[in-house]
Order: structure tokens, then sequence, then C-alpha cells
């Protein structure tokens, strides 16, 4: 049996699956307080009466370091950068602790600039006498040569607890990003490692053997060995368990849309023949952006909770939410009120919900039937028009060679899948509107969980081989080999995929799950004074996100007997 | 946070599948260096810069600028048309407001291509400022351009497509012609009768470095640039005078270039040559799009910059001097000459050899202008390709007018069919483009 748990904002939802089906379903009320006191209950409640010995696997997503960040309960930490030529790196300051020094890299990895050893201890010094003990070291070009990192980490790992190398968290290139992803790393770090520990020990107690699955942002797992070196990848799991959940319902064949409707917002995803697409770089949200391997999911303040005005003789909805709709006990009308209105849904107070909407008819001067309409088709048009501006911007993205260019894919959905509570009452005029089939996932308010469950293990390698300088290296994977001249491409596709599958077996991830793919492959010739010296090839490989292989039975089992 | 003082657009093509041939400079590899550093400054990510996709041109838009022979197809790639496409989306976003500033950083470059192309020459098979330039004049409410040509090679293809157009200022700055391909751009070549003193060209000695770049562009670009009240500025920004480039001999650097996009404030600028491509472009390109942004660039410099190495010799400083005192008389008197420059209503003609160093070609060109006040002047052109063909090019141009139209299609029609292999009127001022065959 497996057991999948998503520690939501509001709820948190829990699923035990057996071969056969869904066998049990739980909804609790999430304490941000206390997550690991909803996490205990959670599972108390499912395995009531279940031997503990049968369940074969766990999957966690929480909400802890989003939390973390919007509280601000994060850790202090120190930083020091060497960043060389180029942007002042002084624009990328975290906070009171962060340092510049010298020392300097170039875009082919060839030291320019030496480090500063004095200088670093000076700083080391300081940050001591602080109280800190968490740094994290992040070079410009480290990706390419990491040995200025790992110079500052040798000089200093008598002095602190845990430091975070820039080079460990993605072989993409992106000096500022790669800053915020190691001060993320470094300050959740604490957090996530007392929670996750503190879960373990309860479930061992209860007589649990197998290792714990934690939920990252790309729809993927990794076992809680491999999250305490990237705490930050749990960051938005929730939006990424449900994308996962809608995976099994997907066409095969064509791209979907996944719209998660939920209170406050709408989740957008976009799948591919059952992949759901990722971000290129990693998760930007506002002005945070960072280098953590996330699916592209575009969230929107339009839900069944937004709030619902006139302003200017127009009709205006979202993106903020007041509180739940006026039949709910809410202040204000709310797409859901014309819902309740309307008789589309029969729950919540109808003499409440009609207040708010006469309300809004009284400054449209139009009838209450026809207002409430108003707001549900906008409602409608709105979400659709969100999701539509995904696409476009996908379809939009720059490509850098003349083939990209031309083969150009454009993502054409032909299928819309829905989730979430205002879900059912949408999907008709959805459909309508869109001319697209749409449908509704089947257990939509659990498939989160069943999402998390069902995640299988991913990872994402990247390998550059310069022939010229004789040597390949992995920075993230810490590896580095020297290369003979004739080094060729199979060897370096071969190399990446070595790599790759050693990653994913240390993450959890089992040989029958391994979806290998090559997401990005570029071959250079080298070329100075009319003659070759040598190639370049950058190869960037991934176990792709998706559903382990016991899935198949399951979510059928979910679709025709929905009430187990 | 970092944020562009004018919103900046970027069209990234470094065309990573496209070469002249595997070891040639122009190759894959060129700009990988300059999207390695790009990318890791995360400049995508700053705010109020964005990053464009290329169209795609079609064989209409390279017709409002040249006349390719035996055909646009023919002398093409792909590749061209995207690049081409890089500088339409730039000037499309700033012509409508998207952004104010932008940068194609595309290639192939296309500067040495001339109105009649019949292959490429110095890299170039079409000409990418031209192609946007003669786009925004037909699809935008613009008439007047300057454009500034910094590439260290004369840009001899765009001076003559806009050799005969007073409404296009084009000014190059470039090494010594007699030290440097394409052996061009001397202080006397002014420009044809009609424009006068809208083609500036002015030659630097070997061995200027950023002062002498910033000399001229204060003393003679810049206030001639005033005087002629664009609507738009373009900026071919060749970065091959680089000092560490290895087709030419100059001092100038990262600083420097981008001192000069923020002295010049280009509203489009477009990629042309450049070479270095590990010591300079990354830093150079680096520089262009923070300046371009109003972004601080103070510490964007190469590895082995050493401004004791680069100072400017005093000869230079005075060879330079002079030469800005020449060109600057001549803009002075750009009226008089054109007035002086023959009878309105009269024919002039001119005949020239052209030779096509990427494809070994050797042209002859026959032209013959109507000398105009109130317009570029319709002109024919007789020109053969050898090996290649023969034709005969009619052009009109856009804001021709009634005498020059109708001269225009008088010499069309009356082209003797059987000497030529086509026949080919370029007409501008109905976006006309008609090629009949000959014998």
């Amino acid at each position: 049996m497996i057991i999948g748990l998503d520690v939501g904002g509001t709820h948190t939802d829990a699923v035990l699956l057996t071969k056969q089906g869904l066998l049990r379903q739980i909804k609790v009320p999430t304490d941000r307080s206390n997550l690991f006191k909803t996490v205990l209950t959670g599972f108390n409640h499912l395995l009531q009466d279940i031997p503990i010995g049968s369940i074969k696997r766990v999957v966690i997503s929480t909400t802890l370091t989003t939390n973390a960040i919007v509280q601000k309960q994060l850790n202090t930490v120190g930083i020091i950068v060497s960043s060389g030529p180029g942007i002042d790196p002084e624009w990328y300051r975290t906070d009171a602790h962060y340092h510049a020094v010298a020392g300097s890299i170039d875009h082919r990895g060839r030291e320019r600039k030496p480090l500063d050893h004095k200088e670093i201890l000076a700083i080391a010094k300081e940050m001591k006498e602080k109280d800190i003990s968490i740094i994290g070291v992040i070079g410009k070009f480290s990706v390419r040569n990491p040995t200025h990192e790992i110079e500052i980490q040798n000089l200093l790992k008598d002095q602190f607890e845990t430091i975070f190398l820039g080079h460990h968290v993605s072989g993409n290139l992106n000096f500022p990003r790669r800053i915020s992803t190691v001060h993320l790393n470094a300050s959740v770090y604490e957090m996530h490692r007392d929670f996750f520990h503190a879960v373990k020990n309860s479930l061992e107690q209860e007589g649990l053997k197998i290792p714990i699955q934690i939920l990252k942002a790309d729809g993927g797992t990794m076992n809680l060995e491999s999250s305490m070196t990237f705490p930050g990848q749990t960051i938005l799991s929730g939006p990424a368990a449900s994308v996962m959940g809608s995976i099994a319902h997907a066409p095969e064949d064509m791209d979907a849309m996944v719209l998660d409707i939920g209170g406050t917002t709408t989740d957008i995803a976009i799948l591919v023949d059952k992949v759901p697409l990722l971000e290129p770089l990693g998760i930007r949200r506002g002005k945070y952006k960072s280098l953590i391997r996330s699916l592209k999911t575009y969230s929107r303040g339009i839900g069944g909770d937004s709030r619902v005005r006139v302003e200017r003789g127009k009709l205006r909805i979202g993106p903020d939410r007041l509180g739940p709709a006026m039949a709910f006990g809410g202040p204000g009308p709310t797409p859901t009120d014309a819902l309740v209105f309307l008789k589309k849904m029969d729950t919540g107070d109808h003499l409440l919900a009609q207040k708010g909407i006469e309300a809004i008819a009284q400054e449209l001067n139009i009838s209450p039937e026809a207002t409430a309409q108003a707001i549900f088709k906008k409602t409608c048009t709105m979400i659709l028009d969100q999701a539509r501006a995904l696409v476009h911007r996908i379809n939009t993205k720059p490509v850098y060679t003349v083939h990209e260019f031309l083969a150009g894919y454009a993502i054409n959905p032909r299928q819309i899948l829905l989730l979430g509570g205002p879900a059912p009452y949408f999907a008709e005029e959805i459909e309508a509107i869109s001319g697209i089939p749409t449908k509704i996932i089947p257990e939509s308010a659990v498939a989160n969980a069943i999402g998390a469950a069902l995640a299988r293990t991913t990872c994402e390698v990247s390998l550059l081989a310069d022939t010229e300088q004789g040597k390949a290296m992995s920075p993230e994977e810490d590896f580095t080999i020297k290369i003979p001249p004739t080094f060729s491409e199979e060897d370096a596709v071969e190399t990446t995929h070595d790599l790759l599958r050693k990653k994913a077996l240390k993450s959890g991830a089992s040989t029958e799950d391994m979806a290998v793919e090559i997401i990005e492959y570029q071959k250079f010739n080298i070329v100075r004074n009319f003659s070759p010296r040598g190639k370049i090839f950058k190869v960037k490989m991934q176990v792709k996100p998706g559903l382990i292989k016991a899935y198949d039975a399951v979510c059928h089992h979910c679709t025709i007997n929905p009430e187990i | 946070m970092l944020k562009a003082a004018h919103k900046t657009g970027l069209v990234f093509f470094p065309a990573f599948d496209w070469a002249i041939d595997p070891t040639h400079p122009e190759r894959e590899e060129r700009l990988l260096y300059t999207q390695d550093q790009v990318t890791e400054e995360g400049i995508f990510d700053i705010e109020g810069i964005v990053e464009l996709k290329p169209d795609l041109i079609t064989h209409q838009d390279i017709q409002r600028t040249h006349i390719c022979i035996p055909d646009e197809e023919t002398i093409t790639t792909e590749s061209h048309l995207i690049s081409a496409g890089g500088t339409v989306a730039i000037a499309k976003a700033v012509m409508e407001k998207r952004i104010k500033r932008g940068f194609a950083l595309v290639r192939p470059p296309g500067h040495h291509a001339m109105r009649i192309s019949h292959g490429g020459r110095g890299f170039c098979h079409i000409n990418m400022e031209a192609i946007m330039v003669e786009y925004i004049r037909r699809h935008y409410d613009v008439k007047r351009v300057a454009i500034i040509d910094t590439d260290c090679h004369h840009g001899d293809g765009t001076n003559d497509i806009y050799w005969h157009d007073p409404d296009t200022l084009f000014i190059s700055i470039h090494q010594d012609g007699r030290t440097l391909y394409p052996g061009s751009g001397f202080t006397g070549e002014l420009g044809g009768p009609n424009a006068l003193g809208s083609n500036l060209n002015i030659p630097l000695p070997p061995g200027t470095a950023t002062e002498g770049y910033l000399y001229v562009l204060e003393n003679t670009i810049l206030p001639a640039i005033e005087a002629f009240k664009p609507d738009i500025i373009v900026n071919s920004a060749g970065q091959d005078n680089h000092y560490t480039d290895p087709l030419t001999n100059m001092k100038f650097c990262a600083q420097g270039y981008a001192d000069l996009t923020r002295l010049l404030k280009p509203d489009i600028a477009v990629l042309e040559g450049g070479y270095a491509i590990e010591g300079a472009l990354p830093y150079v390109n680096l520089g262009i799009i923070l300046a371009l942004a109003g972004l601080d660039y103070s510490r964007v410099v190469e590895p082995n910059y050493n401004p004791e190495k680069l100072k400017q010799a005093p000869h230079v400083t005075e060879k330079i001097k002079k030469t800005v005192n020449i060109i600057n008389s001549y803009w002075a008197n750009r009226h008089t000459m054109r007035e002086a420059s023959g009878k309105p209503g009269s024919m002039q003609e001119r005949q020239r050899e052209i030779y096509y160093d990427t494809d070994n070609i050797l042209e002859r060109q026959k032209e013959t202008i109507r000398i105009c006040r109130d317009c570029g002047g319709s002109f024919q052109v007789e020109s053969t390709a050898m090996p290649g063909f023969r034709v005969m090019a009619v052009h009109i141009p856009q804001y021709a007018c009634p005498i020059c139209r109708e001269k225009g299609y008088e010499m069309y029609e009356n082209s003797p069919r059987n000497k030529y292999d086509k026949i080919i009127l370029q007409d501008k001022s109905q976006d006309n483009y008609i090629v009949s065959p000959g014998n």
C-alpha cells in the first residue's frame, strides 16, 4: 500500500492506495503552528487497523518551506560570493551577512583571479562572532569550475556546521539565481531537518521501516537524505501534487491544460503526452527567482472566493479574496455566490448569496439573474484567458538554433482537465467557451494527495565536456574526469546517462520507473586561427516527471469506483 | 533590486547550428561564450529587460531592400531570414512602444551586403539593418533614419544601399581602408549627387583607442545626428574594434563600447562583426546591454584589461583630429555640395567593380541616376557578375517625386530585353517588385 499526504495551506489531504484503488481518503485542517502534529494526525487516521508493515511507500508534500518564507521564519545564515567582472554582486545582497570577495573564474572555467584567504578568514571571524553556524558559498561560473567554492569550503569547514555550495544546486548558469537558491537552502535547512527527522522518528516508532519520500516542485520525489542537501526543492510542491494527480487522466499523444480552480487562485499547468512542462531554469514567483527545478505552473488570482465588485460601471473579479462566499458566511459577493444563486450549487445559504448578487445587480442596473450569469461567465472567461496567456508565453519562448526555430513545436491544448472545489460547476461553461473537451478529474478533492503518492523519483544532470581542456564535468554531481581528444557525442551522452542513473538510484528511484530523456544537447567546434582545437559538448538529461508503474490499476479503480 | 532605466528588448539568436563553413570565423561557436556570460549574469531576469523571439522575414521584406540575383531563395539560408527577422522583431517592439530600446544579437551579420546581391561578401548575404529600416518605413510612421555603423570594417553594404537616400544619415567609423577589408570608406565618399553629405565615412588609423572613438563620437557623430533630427537611431554594433580581435588592429575595450552606447543612445542596436569570441564578445555584449538598459556597467572589464597597453599614441590622436575636421567641413557644406552636384533633371553615371570575397564573384556595375532636388532620384544599374548573371535593375525610391517615378518606369520599359538575363523593377513608391525574364 502507498500513502500520499499533501499538507496544504488550509487543508491537509491524505490517501491510502492499494493496488485495487483508493482505500482511504481524509481531509483535516492544517494547523499552521504545528505542521508536525498535522502530519501525524493524517497518518494516524489513515493507518487505523492497517498493519504498518504493508505500507511500501510514503510520499509527503508540505508547505513547510513556503510557510517559513511567508512568515519570515528563516534562519540567519552567512553568504560569501565571488563574482569577477560583470554586474556588481552588491545587487544580490541577501542581508547584512552577505560578503563579496575577490577571485574570478571565467565563462570557460579558467581561473582569472585567485581567492584571498586572509579576506575570507576575516569574514568568517566576523560571522562567527554573530553566531552564524550555516553559510552558503557561491561563485560566478562555479558550474564551469567549482574549485574556488571548494577552496573556501576547505578553508572554513572546521568553523561552520554546514556549508552549502553553489555548484551543487544546478548545472544551469545564472549567478543571481544560484545565490538566492543557496540562500534559501541554507536558511530553511535546520527547520527542514528537524521537521523531517521528527516525522521519521515517530513513524519508525510505529513500526514503519521504509524510507520516506518527499515531493519536489518538479512533481518528482526524493528521499530524506537527498532533501538535506537541497531542502529548497520542497517549495511549491503543492501545485505540483495536483498536476501529478491529473496525469493519469490526461490524453496520450496530445497537449492538455490542467486548471486547478481553488478559492483564491487558479493554478494552470500544461501536459504534453501526459508529461508536465518544466520551467527552463527554475521557480520564479514574482520577484523571487531560483534554480529550483519546477513544473511550469502559473498561479492567478481568480477562484471561487475571488472578490466581486463594480468599478466604473464594470464588473470586476479578483485578484484578491476577502473571505469565503457570502453563502458561507463571508463578507462580500463572490463567484461561488453566483453559483448558489443560480442553483448550480445546492449548498450554502441561498438568501445570503442573493443579497450579495442583488447588491451588484443594483450597481450594474440589471436583473440579479443576469448579474449572476455575468459573474459566472466572466469568471470562466478570465480563467481561460489566463490559461491562454500561459500557452502564448510558452509558444513565444525564444530558441537558439535554426532547426528549433523552424521545427518550433507549438502547444495546442485539446483537452482541459479540471481540479479543485468549484471545478464541477465550471466544467460545462469552460468547455462551451473554449470549445475544448473538458473533464473533471475523478476524486478531484484528493487528486493532489494521489498525485504525491504516485509521483516517481526525478532528477536532472548536466554534463559539459571540453576536449580542448581535456575534461568532462558535472559540478553538481562533484564529477570531473579527464577525457581524450577523441571523446565523442556518444561518450558524452553515455557519461551523462550513467551519472543520471546513479543520482536517481541514490535519491530513491526504482529501475523500472526510470523514464530518461535528453532535454538539451549542443555540440561546438572550438576553432582558433582557422584550425580546429577541440569540441565542446553540452548534454542535459532528466528522469522526467510521471507516475510510478503501479499507477494504471490504481487510477482506473479510482475512476470506476470513487466511493471506496 | 536591479531595474532597467529604459525598458530594453533583446533578441538573442546565436544560430548554434549554422556556419559559413566549419572553421570560418562566422561559425556556430561565435556567440556561445556571450550566451554563457549573459545567462550567468541573469540578464533576462532583470526587471525591464525582456527577451523577444525573432520573426521570420519574407522574400518581400528582402525585396524592399535588395535585388537578389538570381533570387532570394538561392543566396540566403533560413539562418539569414531569422537573423533579419530578429532585427525586425526588435524594431516592431520599439515602434509599438513595447520597449524603449532594443539590441538584436543575431548572426549571420549583414552590413557588407549591398543593394544588388549576387552572393556572400564579407560574411554577409543580406543586410539586416537595411531590411529592418525598410520594414519600419513601410509599416510605421518613420522617414528619417540615422544608421551609425561602429563595426571596425567599413559598412560598405549599408553605405551602398543608402548612397542615394537623403532621408538616411549613414555614418561609418572603421579602421582605415588602406589597412583592412573591404578597402573603402574614405572621407571623400559622401553619397550620390542627390544625397551628398548624408553618407559620412570616418576612417580611423590602426591603434585608435577608446579616447579616439569617443572623440569622433562627441565631435562629429553626435552633432550630425542632432542636426539631422532622425526619427530613429540605429547602431550597427560590430565588436571587432576590440583590442583582442584577430582580424583588426584597434585598442577599443568593453568599457569603451558601453560608454559609446550610453552616449549614442541608439533606439536599436544590431550586432555585426566581432571575432574575439572568448576574450571580447562576452564582455562587450554585456557592456552594451547594460548601457542600453541604463544600468551600471563599471565592473564589466575584460580579465586581461591593461589600460597602460591601451593608450593611444600621439600621432594617432593627431590623425583622428585631422579626419574629424575634414568630415565636419563636409557636413557643414553638405547643402552647397548637393546644389553643385549636377543639373536637376540630367542623368549622371558611375561605373565600378565589386568583389565578393566570401563567394568569389566579381561584379561590374554601370549605374545611371536622375539628378533630383525633390527626392532621392530613380536610377538604373546594369550589373554583370562573373561567374553569374547579367541583369538590369531599376530602383524608384519610396518617397519618389512624380517625375522620378515616371522616369523609373521609362528606364524599366526601355531596357533591351535581349541584353539581360533578367530585368527587375524595385518600385518602392508602390511597394512593388517586378522581375521580367530577359533573353
